[in-house]
């Protein structure tokens, strides 16, 4: 078929999805059928190359901030933005990019690739630079093992032409390092002092303190309160504003500068560079704020243990009242067990003034062990929300919800008061 | 006074934590504050000095990078174990543990890999991973509600009981019925991330084997279930 046919196609489609109000992958569906080898030789064109980023926990913020450094450094960045992070969600963003000649206008293209469908996109399209942020026990039901995760993030960095970024603080990502023979390697990392806040899954439960790594970092977060930074590059010590919130996020940041500094190389302007990343904010329900009836309402995704856990920390609970919604479609994970591997002890004192969710009821009892009082359960998510709001109209509120959680609670917020995102 | 005092030994906490398992040492731990004891909680790590004075064992699933760890350990206390559980002593294994409790483990590769023989099953590993909610039924227990992730299938010998036969679910393998294994107060289960907290029955049952071993006597008390029959409700209607 003919190359302009195709793309052709691909935006008929799009358009009329979009029209019917559709997923954002069906186009790039049909274009994969029509011409599989359509993403390749379009993204083929950059004069930068192709950049994944991949890891359990902090994809689409630290894909976010990878995309406004660049910008900030004047690239023009082509990202699958739509949060369709599979392959097909990456054909379909290219659709909506391309000209009717399937040229791309851009210098690079960053993509955020959920750990299996990065394997798959690597073996098509080696990645000129890739960026590995960590690896947790997450969607054990649909990976089986962690060690397993941590293989396919492995063949992601050995498929890397370039440069590989690695987190140093996290083990079963270090040690990726020594599988690569070709790539140039860098790191990222954390001071000393602040190892203790992100056990991994492996000494979550036991007494040992993590083991420092000594391999150099090219950025190191040393320290950070709820709204700034302190990175040391080159061993200097450089401090930010940030808008983002929540430790993960700052970790990441790191990551973020990381890569970037390895994409852009010695003509990197580092004023604009801190400059770019104290405006990043938050990706849609990372720490998201909103105002409701003129009262901020957060929300955090949580979706494994250790996203939990550190939204748990990055969050004090005083001042707020906390609502719990936990899903277990296959987006969030059927399985339950993750729940008890977090400690909630920190709303004990506090209390959960809402539990809702399909798993309501999970949540409920998992906070009962940890002696949470809670007010009222209500797996209807719509219902709960409206209770949740109207039991303190007057108070700052925070949601820990799950992915399909958070979806609907933004539907619904949508509905029952004016939603203003403000960052 | 120690009276009142029940220990729990988890077993390899380092190594064999993964899959949410800690919930069942909590399970025991706050359910018998509630019963009014007092519960203390001790862990054995690889290298570690076996402990005396202990009454309920709890060990969990970990990686199978975990699960190599710990094997040449186990194998050293092994003895001490097994005598426990001829003793009587009340146990908890899952995946993992629940495996090597067992004869052996047969990799997919044909690698065997010695367990301590508690109970009289054999494992072997297959390319299929058995991955769902799952629900068994026991006389004793009713229904049981849980979760199973594994690739090693169970057969049981003649010197165990299974725990549950599979209502939904794969259960010890894709042959028989059986979930699960019981030799004296010994529990060995693929029901990962934390079989206690939605069953409390065996919960209570560990509890009340090991009270009654150590006091003799065993005062129940009501405890508020309600959030734990709704958990199960939901639960089992769940996709698998």
């Amino acid at each position: 078929m003919p190359k302009p046919l195709v793309t052709i196609i691909g935006k008929t489609v799009k358009n009329i999805a979009k029209i019917r109000g559709g997923g954002s992958a069906l186009p790039g569906l049909v274009v994969e059928h029509i011409d599989p080898d359509f993403i390749k030789r379009t993204l083929a064109t950059l004069p930068y190359g192709v950049v994944v980023i991949s890891g359990t926990n902090g994809k689409t913020t630290t894909t976010k901030m990878v995309v406004e450094l660049l910008e900030g450094q004047g690239l023009k960045v082509f990202t699958n933005k739509t949060g369709s992070n599979f392959t097909r969600g990456v054909a379909a963003a290219l659709l909506g990019s391309i000209n009717l000649k399937g040229q791309l206008n851009a210098d690079i293209a960053v993509l955020e690739l959920d750990e299996a469908h990065a394997v798959h996109f690597v073996n098509k399209i080696p990645p000129r630079y890739s960026l590995i942020l960590n690896v947790m026990r997450d969607q054990l039901d649909r990976f089986g093992e962690i060690d397993y995760t941590s293989n396919l993030l492995r063949q992601v960095a050995m498929a890397t032409t370039d440069t590989v970024v690695l987190n140093r603080e996290d083990s079963r990502i270090a040690n990726i390092a020594k599988s690569l023979n070709n790539q140039k390697i860098n790191f990222f990392g954390l001071d000393d002092s602040l190892l203790h806040l992100f056990p991994s899954d492996d000494n979550l439960h036991s007494k040992t303190t993590k083991t420092k790594n000594s391999a150099k970092a090219d950025v190191v977060l040393s320290k950070f309160t709820s709204n700034s930074a302190t990175f040391i590059i080159d061993k200097q010590k450089i401090n930010t504003k940030l808008n983002l919130t929540g430790i993960y996020n700052i970790f990441n940041a790191a990551a973020a500068l990381t890569l970037v500094m390895a994409i852009v190389g010695d003509k990197i302007n580092k004023s604009n560079l801190i400059n770019s990343l104290s405006n990043v904010k938050p990706a849609f329900g990372r720490g998201e704020k909103l105002l409701v009836n003129n009262k901020l309402l957060e929300l955090v995704l949580v979706k494994n243990p250790s996203g939990f856990r550190l939204g748990l920390s990055s969050f004090s609970p005083s001042g707020y009242i906390t609502m719990i919604a936990i899903n277990d479609d296959y987006a969030d994970g059927r399985d339950m067990s993750w729940l008890w591997d977090v400690d909630f002890s920190s709303l004990a004192k506090l209390g959960v003034k809402q539990v809702s969710g399909v798993r309501a009821y999970d949540m409920a009892l998992r906070l009962q062990y940890d002696s949470v009082p809670v007010k009222f359960v209500n797996q209807n998510i719509k219902k709960a929300l409206k209770q949740f709001i109207n039991s303190a109209p007057k108070t700052p509120k925070r949601i820990y919800c799950t992915y399909t959680a958070m979806l609907a609670i933004r539907h619904e917020l949508s509905k029952i008061t004016k939603v203003e995102v403000i960052g | 006074m120690n009276d009142k005092l029940i220990t729990i030994l988890n077993l390899y906490s380092h190594d064999m934590n993964i899959y949410g398992d800690y919930g069942n040492v909590l399970t025991l731990k706050r359910r018998l504050e509630w019963y009014g004891y007092k519960p203390q909680v001790i862990e054995y790590n690889r290298g570690d000095i076996f402990p005396d004075n202990i009454d309920i064992i709890v060990g969990g699933g970990g990686q199978d990078s975990g699960q190599n760890l710990i094997q040449s350990d186990l194998l050293l206390i092994g003895p001490k174990l097994n005598k426990l559980a001829n003793d009587g002593m009340p146990m908890l294994v899952i995946c993992g543990l629940y495996q090597l409790f067992g004869k052996f483990f047969k990799t997919a590769n044909n690698e065997m890999i010695e367990g301590i023989n508690i109970l009289d099953i054999e494992t072997y590993g297959k390319s299929e991973r058995l991955i769902g909610n799952i629900v068994t039924h026991s006389q004793q227990f009713g229904d049981i509600v849980g979760y199973e992730n594994h690739s090693g299938q169970t057969f049981l010998g003649h010197h165990v009981m299974p725990l549950g036969k599979v209502r939904i679910g794969a259960g010890n393998n894709t042959t028989d019925i059986s979930e699960g294994a019981r030799f004296k107060n010994v529990i060995g289960s693929y029901m990962h991330g934390s079989l206690l907290p939605k069953n409390p029955a065996i919960a209570d049952f560990l509890i009340r084997e090991a009270v009654i071993r150590k006091y003799g006597k065993f005062t129940d008390k009501t405890i508020d279930n309600h959030y734990t029959e709704l958990a199960r409700k939901v639960a089992i209607k769940r996709p698998r």
